[in-house]
């Protein structure tokens, strides 16, 4: 068992490989990722040592406020005189973050629910599906807007959003996964041979379902960052001083023929971060070759 | 049978109009702070406060206060809007038309560059026009739209000065005028719904140009042009339709920010507004009257594509 699913990771991974442009856009979610992860450390347990030891501090203004890129500050300063690439480099810490666990928030409430409702059938499949239609009544940004009104404006309260309009994504490609593999044959073997239910749902339909999902997930992180950035842009999100790149951009759309540094270079980090996503998602999909080609929502 | 189909169709669509209502309803009602309270200030009495507590039904229990709301909302009324001396009906009735005619022209834009870039793409797949479609339509889809709007307007609007920086004019007054104004917003709302029409189209050009009834009708000698324009063209259009409707919520999305970007008094600058201010009955309104415009959309598309493909009201 385990040899067969080494076989198929090695397989994977030889497929993804083959895709050079996958490749690239691994590297640069890896790099965007290790970047978040050390602001992150640096923020929560070093007091900013290692950024302002690296460069200058995200937070400190220099008094020298709107000046363009140069060696001391390759991306410029912001209007209040702050380093704009090292505030870039600290706004992956909050797209990681939320992205991140906002899928994985998703992921753990939808797929569970779309496998049940995928296997079980009957009123089971009418509930959850039917709750699945009512949150995909919602354009999702307009959902996740609704959300945080009532909820208020932090990084726990986005994540939760944008993890509760996810779930319809997980749960839709569950279901479906779940559907088709419930009726294999080994599950009807399993079935025969008296195994329950769960034992069942846990060890023969669930493991089935994971490559689409896990495709899914990786798009969904695409979407996801440029929903929080979007929130953040419309000051609906993360509230400063902590640096968003979707705050930078909005903080900039002011300066945007006198400093356009302030807007342009956090933007582009969006761009290139979520093509990243996208690439991966591609060639997973491309490498896994899903029944199901996962449904793009925004 | 499709009679059937369409009368299945709109009974499903009820309770999910229903279920968005309930959602708009309790997530409001959840939202921090006291109407009540605020209404009032700080120096009211308890006994001030429970007068006009009841005078506005929110002594009741929840479910008696939902059908109240509901019963209101069928009748178009959503109330008072907090912060602004209107009705919120009057308030979407002023700000629906320039939504309305952001999401309609970004939906031309994109359809007009997309489907045929879609079509050349999957026609001549492996070339370099495949190529050029395929990484325009990732890109399209990897960039954030305000940023896009930003760079649209620093480009053709500060530096050259070929277009206006959006700002809404009435169509129906100016039209020409109207047209100018539109072009950046539109642009910018419609890239990643060009980039999802455009890679849909491809594949189920692909799709269908490798079913058995085009070799079928190649074989018979008809002219590759017939066999495409006949054929293939006509049953690969049919899922860019459903991608079309399903990618409306976020077109509705999309306008919400970029609406920020060009300063468009549409929905979602109202929404946006309504938000900042906590003025809840305007964002319950609002959100219910979006969501309700996307559910009936997707119930439009779903059966004027049972019209197009029979095999769908037949399942």
């Amino acid at each position: 068992m385990s040899t067969e699913r080494s076989t198929g990771v090695a397989r994977t991974w030889r497929g993804f490989r083959s895709h050079k442009l996958a490749v690239a856009g691994l590297v640069v979610v890896s790099v965007v990722t290790v970047v978040g992860i050390l602001a992150y450390v640096d923020d929560a347990y070093l007091g900013n040592e290692l950024i302002t030891t690296l460069h200058y501090s995200p937070f400190e203004p220099k008094f020298m406020p709107l000046q363009g890129p140069s060696l001391a500050h390759p991306f410029g300063t912001d209007t209040l005189g702050r380093d704009v690439f090292s505030r870039t480099l600290y706004g992956a810490k909050v797209s990681v973050q939320v992205a991140l666990t906002a899928v994985i928030v998703a992921a753990v409430i939808g797929s569970p629910l779309g496998v049940v409702a995928g296997y079980a059938g009957g009123y089971v499949e009418t509930v959850v599906m039917r709750l699945v239609d009512v949150l995909l009544g919602f354009p999702a940004l307009v959902l996740a807007i609704g959300l945080v009104a009532a909820l208020g404006f932090n990084l726990t309260n986005v994540i939760i959003a944008l993890g509760i309009v996810y779930v319809p994504q997980f749960a839709r490609i569950a279901r479906s996964t779940a559907l088709s593999v419930s009726n294999e044959e080994y599950v009807d073997a399993a079935r025969g041979m008296g195994y329950s239910t769960p034992h069942i749902v846990l060890r023969e339909v669930l493991p089935n379902c994971v490559s689409p999902l896990l495709v899914q997930a990786s798009l969904l992180m695409a979407f996801a960052i440029i929903a929080e950035a979007s929130l953040s842009f419309l000051g609906l999100g993360v509230q400063p001083p902590t640096p968003t790149w979707g705050q930078m951009v909005s903080t900039g759309s002011g300066y945007l023929t006198t400093a356009p540094w302030i807007s342009m270079f956090p933007g582009a980090a969006i761009f290139v971060t979520v093509l990243g996503f996208n690439l991966v998602g591609d060639g997973l999909r491309d490498a896994l070759d899903p029944r199901e080609s996962g449904e793009r929502r925004f | 049978m499709r009679h059937r189909y369409v009368a299945i169709r709109l009974l499903q669509t009820i309770p999910v109009l229903l279920g968005v209502s309930v959602v708009v309803f309790y997530i409001i009602h959840s939202a921090p702070g006291d109407p009540i309270v605020n209404m009032l200030g700080i120096e009211a009495t308890d006994e001030n406060v429970a007068e006009l507590r009841a005078a506005y039904g929110l002594n009741e229990p929840l479910y008696v206060q939902y059908f109240n709301w509901l019963g209101d909302v069928v009748q178009g009324d959503f109330g008072q809007s907090i912060t602004r001396e209107r009705s919120v009906a009057a308030l979407i009735a002023s700000r629906l038309p320039a939504t309305l005619f952001l999401a309609f022209a970004s939906m031309v834009i994109a359809t007009v560059i997309a489907i045929p870039a879609g079509i050349l793409s999957a026609v001549r797949k492996g070339s370099k026009s495949d190529y050029s479609v395929t990484v325009g339509a990732l890109t399209g889809l990897s960039i954030p739209n305000f940023w896009l709007g930003l760079i649209l307007i620093l480009l053709f609007a500060r530096t050259y000065s070929i277009l206006p920086p959006g700002n809404y004019v009435d169509p129906m007054q100016d039209p020409v005028n109207a047209g100018k104004h539109v072009i950046l917003p539109a642009v910018t709302v419609g890239t990643a719904f060009a980039a999802l029409l455009a890679r849909q189209t491809r594949s189920s050009m692909l799709d269908n140009l490798n079913q058995e009834y085009v070799k079928m009708a190649k074989s018979k000698g008809l002219s590759s042009r017939k066999v495409f324009t006949r054929h293939a063209l006509k049953q690969a259009l049919l899922p860019v339709i459903t991608v079309a409707g399903l990618q409306f919520g976020y077109l509705l999305s999309a306008t919400v920010v970029v609406e920020q970007v060009f300063a468009w008094p549409g929905m979602g600058r109202l929404i946006w507004a309504a938000v900042r201010q906590q003025d809840y009955p305007t964002v319950q309104g609002t959100v219910l009257v979006v969501a309700t415009m996307f559910v009936l959309v997707n119930l439009l598309v779903d059966i004027a594509y049972s019209y197009l493909d029979p095999r769908v009201s037949a399942s």
